[in-house]
């Protein structure tokens, strides 16, 4: 085996691996606080990324439209659900991140979709754009249902990344697009040349996932959102809305997923369909890190990413057999480590 | 049971169907489609809905149905008969093996692991030289009954829907059965049916296997209905709409697999169909619309179509009481079970730092009542779960009729006749109180699987019944016999607990609090049954609070405080022992 090419791979194999990674963080996120198995976490990705090569390209991407939509439902969720107990000041609130935002946030896309905007604008755009559909998204599908089985939640998620696919393909068309890169410019070091979007990507991973760590460990948010995966009934007597919890946890990973997109769609074509796949692969990592544990979701991440980069090079038929079945002796060990406790389910 | 005859009139009706005048040779395509679905719904809704097994994976064995078929018969030329035990066999095992890692698996690790291994065996079809790779298999034989081919949806529709209606019954067979009722507790947790002999592992493999089997015999259909497959079918998309069609059906119901298909292929027909006449354009609008449906829906009937659908009939109850005069042979008992039934040396448990049984030794004798008392985390539930195998000791010995049991799972203890009930109530809330009662007898019941089928296990399961239906109505609750077990209030279902211990044919009866949420009067009768067990032979171990009713009738009393035990001696002694009435009361009194 010659070390250079091993070093590519490596490298490729990290640079995909700090992605799922940031997925995986996000699933295990939203997993944990709301009991949703996030399936729509890939048509995040993919928004982000094509409404951010849209922009950057000067053409108006649809989703800052279906946020305004999905905000209107959301607001007429809130009017209903409030019905018996209106009051001015709850619904000037509802209307203001409901409506008056999205709202907002169009009239700036339609502004600058039409002058070719600078990187920083269109990620900041793509980014508000994705993370308030991510945060609607919970109001309509979600919190109504917070209450089921995870069962149904999952089915629920399944039914929102079918809806959001056919929203991808109406907006983005089947074409698939890339994008400017966040930072030009590379470097070498002996072999390996570093672009610097692989290093935007290391750096923002690894900001992530310090964020994360120091928002679960030092904020009452962070806190809150903890206190709410353990014990939803427990954390609404101590007077924590489990609702809010269950917005953050959405909005962060919306905004994440997004910011993924943004980071991938410079380095390969992306489909109005390819976050699925993306998803799942951040779901591996999540699963191989048993869906609570940050740390080990990252570094399993990126285990996944070099073992696909591996993959690719030996046997490119088999890529995604072996990622997949990379799970079997992982689920394996869980199995005979599998701790004797007694689930009480619904 | 419920009767027959809705199924009956189901099944004409669907034979009748073809030859209605003037029936549009799409209608029956679209039934033929939803035969097929409603199969593989049907073993997720045993899988899913009753075992509480989620499994994205369903798909994949399907496509092990299919491609088995095809293979055989297209390179080998074999029957597509002959190819249908062996479609199903592969399907079967491959079910085996990916089930014994699977079903280990605990909580959400499953659903997600169904997954991971039904997109690699997706991707695994699409790139394997024999299975055609993406192309697939082509020119599959039809079936054939002498010379008759069924090459039209017409021909083959009745085959697709002999299947549906035999899989349904037997499904509903196996449901309804001493093997079904250790399925149905299975979503409950595992610790309870454990403790009545119930090998939880090996039942979960079962409805994993069963459930593969319906989903392989769809495929060997499907590969026959269209001559040609290839991996798109079979994919994870196609294994997460098998469980959306068991989800919007109702996915605790046999029919409710069969409604959620017909909703779901229907549906999607439609609106490939007509949403381009409204909404003309581009392609992908039936999945917003789907998608949007399948959330809503959700969100109005998020138990599924069918409990909402049969709500509007009248509740069919069977109330028929089983026949008591009916015997079941009693537990295999060892030679004599008398002198020292228990004996506890030393036990001591340590969760990390804590010591909650510290050194505990107690003994309970044949016809015997002794009480285990102590303040709140004393260690008493610690004690029971040690001596019936839920937890093992860190040291110290537990014996049975002077043999040691250390360590021995709870499915070896009960079969010692050593029965227990739960601090925190075990039963199956959806299951009638007979229903659970019965779980008890699970080990004094002989009746497999297949048997249960195929409904050879009825003589079996009269007499497990009609044992049930003793120790109800030995507890007092021949009323609510045929409630559901939730429906009960708490002190009741306690009483249910003990008749289900009961039903072991237990020489040791363990009673974790068994007066708490009972009245005085309720109270009063469980003392005179429990004195009435131990004059007939019994032994009983207790754990209670209620100090009136543990003085008057435990002829030993053992007392735990932090897990160490600081006194032993009849109600009397007790009373006046000066370190118990320290722990219970502090000091100063």
């Amino acid at each position: 085996m010659n070390t250079t090419i091993m070093l590519f791979l490596v490298q490729d194999g990290i640079t995909n691996g700090a992605i799922y990674a940031l997925l995986g963080l996000a699933l295990v996120l939203v997993f944990a606080v709301t009991r949703v198995i996030l399936i729509p976490q890939g048509e995040f990705v993919t928004y982000g990324a094509l409404t951010y090569a849209s922009l950057a390209a000067g053409q108006m991407p649809g989703t800052a439209k279906l946020a305004l939509a999905l905000g209107i439902g959301a607001f007429a969720f809130d009017l209903f659900v409030a019905r018996k107990a209106l009051h001015a000041r709850l619904i000037a609130r509802s209307l203001i991140t409901n409506i008056v935002l999205p709202a907002i946030v169009l009239a700036l896309t339609l502004y600058f979709a039409a002058q070719k905007p600078p990187v920083v604008v269109c990620i900041a755009l793509s980014l508000v754009i994705v993370a308030m559909i991510g945060l609607y998204l919970y109001r309509i599908a979600f919190q109504p249902l917070a209450h089921t089985s995870v069962l149904v939640l999952l089915i629920a998620s399944v039914g929102v990344h079918l809806a959001l696919q056919g929203l991808g393909l109406l907006f983005f068309g089947a074409e698939g697009q890339r994008g400017p890169a966040v930072l030009s410019g590379a470097f070498t070091a002996g072999a390996l040349r570093f672009t610097g979007q692989s290093i935007t990507v290391y750096a923002i991973t690894i900001a992530f996932i310090v964020g994360l760590w120091l928002f679960f460990g030092l904020t009452l948010y962070g806190k809150a959102l903890r206190a709410t995966a353990v014990n939803r009934l427990g954390a609404r007597l101590a007077g924590i809305r489990t609702t809010l919890s269950g917005q953050i946890a959405f909005l962060l990973a919306s905004v994440i997923g997004a910011l993924s997109g943004i980071l991938i769609v410079p380095i390969t074509t992306l489909y109005y369909d390819s976050g699925f796949l993306i998803g799942l692969k951040g779901f591996v990592a999540a699963i191989i890190g048993g869906l609570v544990s940050y740390p080990l979701t990252a570094v399993a991440a990126l285990v996944v990413g070099i073992v696909e980069a591996f993959s690719s090079f030996y046997a490119s038929n088999y890529k995604e057999v072996i990622v997949f079945m990379l799970l079997i002796p992982v689920l394996l060990l869980r199995s005979l480590a599998a701790p004797a406790v007694e689930e009480e389910k619904d | 049971m419920q009767s027959r005859l809705p199924i009956l009139i189901f099944a004409a009706l669907m034979a009748a169907v073809p030859f209605v005048p003037g029936m549009p040779p799409f209608w029956i395509v679209l039934l033929d489609n939803i035969g097929l679905a409603a199969l593989v719904a049907m073993g997720l809704v045993l899988l899913t809905g009753v075992g509480g097994l989620t499994s994205f994976g369903q798909a994949a064995f399907v496509g092990f149905g299919a491609y088995t078929t095809a293979v055989l018969s297209t390179a080998y030329g074999l029957s597509p008969w002959l190819t249908l035990p062996l479609s199903l066999l592969v399907s079967g095992s491959l079910a085996v093996l990916l089930g014994l890692i699977t079903v280990r698996l605990s909580g959400h690790y499953l659903p997600l692991g169904t997954l991971a291994w039904g997109l690699g065996l997706f991707y695994l079809f699409s790139k394997l030289e024999f299975l055609g790779r993406n192309d697939g298999i082509s020119a599959i034989p039809p079936l054939s009954i002498g010379a008759f081919k069924m090459l039209s949806p017409g021909s083959i529709y009745y085959a697709i829907w002999v299947a549906v209606i035999l899989s349904a019954l037997l499904t509903m067979n196996l449901l309804d059965s001493r093997t079904g009722r250790a399925i149905r507790a299975l979503r409950r947790g595992h610790i309870a049916a454990e403790a009545f002999g119930v090998h939880t592992p090996r039942a979960k493999l079962l409805v994993f296997i069963h459930a593969a089997v319906l989903a392989g015999l769809s495929g060997w259909l499907y590969a026959h209905l269209q001559r040609a497959v290839n991996p798109t079918p079979f994919g994870a998309q196609a294994g997460i709409e098998y469980l959306f069609i068991a989800v919007v059906g109702g996915a605790g119901y046999v029919w409710g697999g069969v409604l959620g298909a017909a909703i779901v292929v229907v549906l999607k027909e439609v609106l490939q169909s007509y949403l381009p006449l409204i909404l003309p354009g581009s392609g992908q609008v039936e999945t917003i619309v789907f998608g949007i449906m399948l959330v809503a829906l959700l969100q109005l009937a998020p138990g599924g179509l069918w409990p909402w659908l049969m709500s509007f009939f009248p509740e069919r109850t069977d109330g028929r009481k089983p026949d008591t005069s009916l015997k079941l042979e009693h537990r295999a008992r060892a030679p004599a079970e008398t002198g020292v039934l228990l004996q506890v040396e030393k036990a001591r448990k340590q969760f990390g730092g804590v010591v909650a049984v510290n050194n505990v030794s107690f003994e309970v004798q044949a016809r015997e009542i002794v009480a285990l008392i102590g303040p709140n985390g004393a260690g008493k539930s610690t004690t029971f779960n040690l001596i019936t195998g839920v937890l093992s000791a860190t040291s110290g010995s537990i014996s049975v009729l002077g043999r040691k049991v250390d360590n021995a799972p709870p499915q070896e203890i009960v079969k010692l006749g050593i029965s227990r009930t739960f601090q925190h109530v075990k039963l199956v809330p959806d299951m009638t109180v007979l229903e659970n009662v019965a779980i008890g007898a699970h080990l004094r019941g002989h009746s497999g699987p297949v048997s249960s089928m195929l409904r050879l296990d009825r003589a079996d399961e009269a007499k497990l019944l009609a044992e049930a239906a003793r120790q109800i109505e030995r507890v007092g609750l021949t009323e609510q016999m045929h409630q559901l077990a939730g429906s009960l209030s708490l002190g009741q279902q306690r009483i249910v607990e003990i008749a289900r211990a009961l039903c072991v044919d237990p020489m040791l009866l363990l009673l974790d609090e068994p007066a708490a949420g009972l009245r005085h009067m309720e109270k009063q009768r469980l003392a005179a049954l429990l004195r009435e067990l131990r004059d007939g032979g019994m032994s009983v171990l207790l754990v209670e609070h209620d100090m009136g009713f543990v003085m008057n009738l435990a002829d030993r009393i053992v007392v735990l405080d932090f897990g160490t035990k600081i006194a032993e001696g009849t109600p009397a002694t007790i009373k006046t022992n000066p370190e118990v009435i320290k722990a219970y009361l502090g000091v100063a009194a």
